[in-house]
C-alpha cells in the first residue's frame, strides 16, 4: 500500500453525516492527494524540506479531547480572551471560553458550525485554499471535519482576542489531526485571532492546518502564529489570506517549537489600499526543521506589503525562508518591501534563504534582501568588559537582534513569551519582565 | 589598589609592552602620557581583559589578587572598569537593558539581590542629569547614532552608575566640546573618595586642569620612563616629549 493509500484509509473511520457538498469535498481531496503523493525533495517548493518523517508515519486519529488540567494551565497564553481549545483536532468544550461574544460576532468549532447552519459556512470554506495547493491542503480537505469558524459581521470589533489553543498530546499511538480555520472579517471588522500550536513534551503527533482569511473593505486582522509544540512535533501549515479594498493584515508568525514544520502564507491584495504585514520570527534549536514559504500577491493597483523575518539558528538546526513578492501586470503604485535577517549561533546551523521579486509593473516602490551573519564578538565584549557574563551578553544581542520584529507584536504576553525562548540561555536572575517594566517606566516618566 | 609588575605584553609577535611597572593606591588619581603608539591604550586593554595580548612576563595584583586569573566580566564586578577611547555601538540593546543588567551582574557577584526597579530608576535617572544626558538617551540602543561627545559622556554614564574602584579611563577628552569636557570632567571628579582609584590616559593638559592628577607618568616605547606630579604634565605640554627620551636614554 502507498503512503497516501495507508493515511486514506483512515478516512473510513470518520462518521459519515456530512453534508453532501461536504462529501463531495472530501472526496475530491481524497482523490487530489492521491493523485499527487507527498511531495519530494524533487518538488521546487519542498527542496529543502523532506517529509519523509510524516510520509513513513503511522498516525491515528483521536477520538477524545481529554487533557491535564495543571499542565493546560501552565502552557496557555495567560490572556483575556475568547478561548476556543482543540487537543489532537477534537473540540475540547471544557477547556474553552466562548461567553459573552458581542453582537455580530461568531466564534464556533467547525463540527457545531457545520451541523447548525452548514450553507452559511459553504460559501466560504475551500474558497482560498483549494484543493490543487499542495498535497497537504488536499489531505486537510478529505479529513477536516473540525476547526474554528470566525465570522464578523460589517463593523463589529471584537474587544477581546480570539484565542484558538490546539494542543497536542504525548499519545501512546502517534496521531494526526487536519484542523480547518475559517475567518471571515466583514466590512470595517476587527479582530485579533491567535493560533498558538502547544502541548505535551514528548508528543510526536501531525498535525495538517489549514486557515483561510477573507478580509472584506476596510476590515483588520491581526492574525498570530505561535508555534510551541514539542520538538518532535511535525506540523505543516498553510494561510490564504484574501483582501480587499482598504484592508489590512497583520500576520505575525512566531515559530520557537516542532521537529519539522512547515508554513506556507500566501496573500492576494486585490483591492486598492489593501495592506498586509508579514512579521516573522523563527527560533530554531537541536535538529529542528523550520521552512517558511511566503507570497504576496500584489493583485491590485495602490496595495502595499512590507515583510520581514527573522531567524535564529542554533546547533543543528535548519531553517529555510522563501519569500516571493509577485506584481501582476499594470498593477501600478506599489510598494513592497521584503527583509530576511538570519543569525547562526552555531557553525553547524543551516539557513537557506530566497527573496524573490517578480514584477509585471513600472511604477513600483521595493526593496528585498537577505543576510545571515553572527553575533559581533566586539560588542559581546563591550558586554563583558562591564561585568555581564558572556551567556547573558549573548542573550541580550539575540533579543536585540529580534527586537525589530518584537517590536511590532503588540500583544505583550506572547512577545515577552517568545523574548524568553529567545533568550532562554539567560541566568536565572535575568529577569526580562522587570527590564521591559523598567524600560516602559522611562518612556512613561 | 593596582599593582602593575615588570609587564611585557606583545601582539602577533610584536613587543608593545617591555617591563612596565606602575602602583596605584586607593584615592589617588594617575595620568599616563606619551607619544601615539607608546603602549597606553594597551595598557589599560590589558588591565581590563582584552582578548588578542599576550602576556609574555610580569603580574598585575588588583587588590592583591591576580587578574590574570579572572575573567574580564570578573575584573569588571571587581571594580575594574575601563572606559573606552572608542567605545563600540551596539544595536537594539537598549542602554537601560546594558546599565540594569551589568549592575545586578556586580551586586550577584557581592551576593546582593537585585536593584528593586524604582530604585534603579531613580538612579540612572540622576546619573544621566549629572552628565546632562537627556533621559530618551537611556531608551537609545548603546551608542547607536551617538555624537562623539555622546558616546563619551554615555561611558562616563556607566561609570557613575556602576562605581568602579579603579576607573580607567583611554582618551576620555578626545572629540569633547569645552562644555562637554567639563560635564565628563565632574562626573569623573565625582568618582574620586579615598577609597577609589583613577587611571586616565590622555595627550592633553587640558584634561588634568579639570581632573588634577596625583601622579602623572609618561609611557614610551612600552615603558614608564619617567613619573612625577602634576608639574610633569605642564612641562610636557610645553617643551614635548623630545627631552624626556633624551633622558630616559641617558
Ligand atoms: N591588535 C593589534 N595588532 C597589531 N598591532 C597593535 C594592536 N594593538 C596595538 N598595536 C600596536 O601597538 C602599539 C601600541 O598601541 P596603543 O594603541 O597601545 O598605543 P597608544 O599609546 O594608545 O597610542 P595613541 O596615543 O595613538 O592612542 C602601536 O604600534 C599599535 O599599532
Ligand atoms: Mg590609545
Amino acid at each position: 500500500m502507498s503512503a497516501p493509500e495507508r493515511f486514506l484509509e483512515r478516512l473510513t473511520l470518520r462518521r459519515t453525516d456530512d453534508p453532501s457538498w461536504v462529501a463531495a469535498r472530501r472526496q475530491a481531496g481524497a482523490a487530489r492527494f492521491e493523485a499527487m503523493g507527498f511531495p519530494t525533495r524533487r518538488d521546487e517548493a519542498w527542496k529543502y524540506t523532506d517529509v519523509r518523517r510524516i510520509a513513513e508515519g503511522d498516525f491515528a486519529l483521536a477520538t477524545d479531547a481529554g487533557f491535564d488540567a495543571a499542565r493546560f494551565e501552565a502552557q496557555r497564553l495567560d490572556i483575556d480572551a475568547y478561548r476556543l481549545v482543540l487537543v489532537d483536532g477534537v473540540f475540547s468544550e471544557a477547556l474553552s471560553e466562548l461567553e459573552g461574544l458581542p453582537d455580530g460576532v461568531q466564534v464556533e468549532p467547525l463540527s457545531r458550525a457545520l451541523s447548525a447552519n452548514h450553507e452559511a459556512v459553504g460559501g466560504a470554506l475551500g474558497r482560498l485554499a483549494g484543493v490543487d495547493f499542495s498535497p497537504f491542503t488536499a489531505l486537510n480537505t478529505a479529513f477536516a471535519d473540525e476547526g474554528v469558524v470566525v465570522r464578523l459581521a460589517p463593523g463589529a470589533v471584537v474587544d477581546k482576542p480570539i484565542y484558538v489553543l490546539l494542543l497536542s498530546r504525548a499519545n501512546g499511538q502517534a496521531v494526526m489531526s487536519h484542523p480547518r480555520v475559517l475567518i471571515e472579517a466583514g466590512a470595517r471588522s476587527e479582530a485579533t485571532v491567535i493560533e498558538h500550536y502547544s502541548g505535551e513534551a514528548e508528543a510526536a503527533n501531525f498535525t495538517n492546518v489549514v486557515t483561510e482569511v477573507l478580509l472584506d473593505r476596510g476590515a483588520i486582522v491581526d492574525h498570530y502564529k505561535l508555534q510551541e509544540a514539542a520538538l518532535t512535533d511535525l506540523h505543516v501549515a498553510s494561510i490564504h489570506v484574501d483582501q480587499s479594498r482598504d484592508s489590512r493584515f497583520n500576520s505575525y508568525n512566531l515559530n520557537l517549537g516542532g521537529a519539522l514544520v512547515r508554513t506556507d502564507l500566501v496573500t492576494d491584495l486585490n483591492g486598492e489600499g489593501a495592506e498586509a504585514a508579514y512579521n516573522g520570527l523563527f527560533f530554531v534549536q537541536g535538529r529542528q526543521h523550520v521552512d517558511n514559504h511566503t507570497l504576496v500577491n500584489h493583485n491590485s493597483p495602490r496595495t502595499f506589503s512590507n515583510e520581514n523575518y527573522k531567524g535564529v539558528l542554533d546547533d543543528r538546526s535548519h531553517g529555510v525562508f522563501n519569500g516571493k513578492v509577485f506584481v501582476k501586470k499594470d498593477a501600478q503604485q506599489i510598494e513592497a518591501y521584503q527583509n530576511n535577517a538570519n543569525l547562526l549561533l552555531s557553525d553547524r546551523a543551516e539557513i537557506d534563504t530566497k527573496p524573490e521579486l517578480v514584477i509585471y509593473a513600472d511604477d513600483v516602490k521595493c526593496s528585498h534582501g537577505a543576510t545571515t551573519g553572527q553575533l559581533d564578538e566586539d560588542a559581546v565584549y563591550a558586554l563583558r568588559s562591564r561585568g555581564i557574563d558572556e551567556p547573558m551578553a549573548r542573550a541580550l544581542l539575540t533579543l536585540a537582534f529580534v527586537g525589530e520584529v518584537m517590536d511590532k507584536v503588540r500583544l505583550n504576553v506572547i512577545a515577552e513569551r517568545v523574548e524568553r525562548a529567545v533568550a532562554g540561555r539567560l541566568p536565572e536572575r535575568f529577569n526580562l519582565a522587570d527590564l521591559v517594566e523598567t524600560a516602559e517606566a522611562v518612556q512613561e516618566a | 589598589m593596582l599593582e602593575v609588575k615588570d609587564l611585557h605584553v606583545t601582539v602577533e609577535d610584536k613587543a608593545i609592552l617591555n617591563g612596565l611597572n606602575l602602583t596605584i593606591n586607593a584615592g589617588e588619581v594617575h595620568a599616563i602620557m606619551g607619544p601615539n603608539g607608546a603602549g597606553k591604550s594597551t595598557l589599560s586593554a590589558v588591565i581590563a581583559g582584552k582578548d588578542g595580548y599576550e602576556v609574555t612576563q610580569g603580574t598585575i595584583l588588583f587588590e592583591g589578587q591576580d587578574i590574570f586569573e579572572m575573567e574580564i566580566e570578573e575584573r569588571a564586578r571587581a571594580g575594574l572598569l575601563l572606559g573606552f577611547q572608542y567605545p563600540i555601538e551596539i544595536p537594539g540593546v537598549k542602554n537601560i537593558y546594558l546599565l540594569k543588567a551589568a549592575l545586578n551582574a556586580q551586586r550577584a557577584a557581592r551576593g546582593e539581590g537585585e536593584i528593586p526597579a524604582p530604585e534603579f530608576m531613580k538612579l540612572v535617572r540622576e546619573k544621566s542629569a549629572e552628565m546632562k544626558m537627556d533621559p530618551s538617551f537611556l531608551q537609545r540602543a548603546v551608542n547607536e547614532g551617538f555624537s562623539g561627545g555622546e558616546k563619551k559622556r554615555n561611558e562616563i554614564l556607566q561609570m557613575l552608575v556602576l562605581q568602579p574602584k579603579l576607573a580607567m579611563l583611554d582618551e576620555i577628552d578626545s572629540g569633547l566640546d569645552i562644555d562637554a569636557m567639563k560635564v565628563v570632567a565632574s562626573g569623573v571628579n565625582s568618582l574620586r573618595s579615598a577609597d577609589r582609584a583613577i587611571l586616565l590616559v590622555t595627550h592633553y593638559q587640558r584634561l588634568l586642569n579639570h581632573i588634577e592628577p596625583d601622579r602623572v607618568h609618561v609611557l614610551v616605547d612600552g615603558r614608564i620612563v619617567k613619573s612625577g606630579d602634576k608639574e610633569l604634565a605642564l612641562e610636557l605640554e610645553a617643551r614635548g616629549y623630545d627631552w624626556v627620551l633624551e633622558e630616559s636614554a641617558a
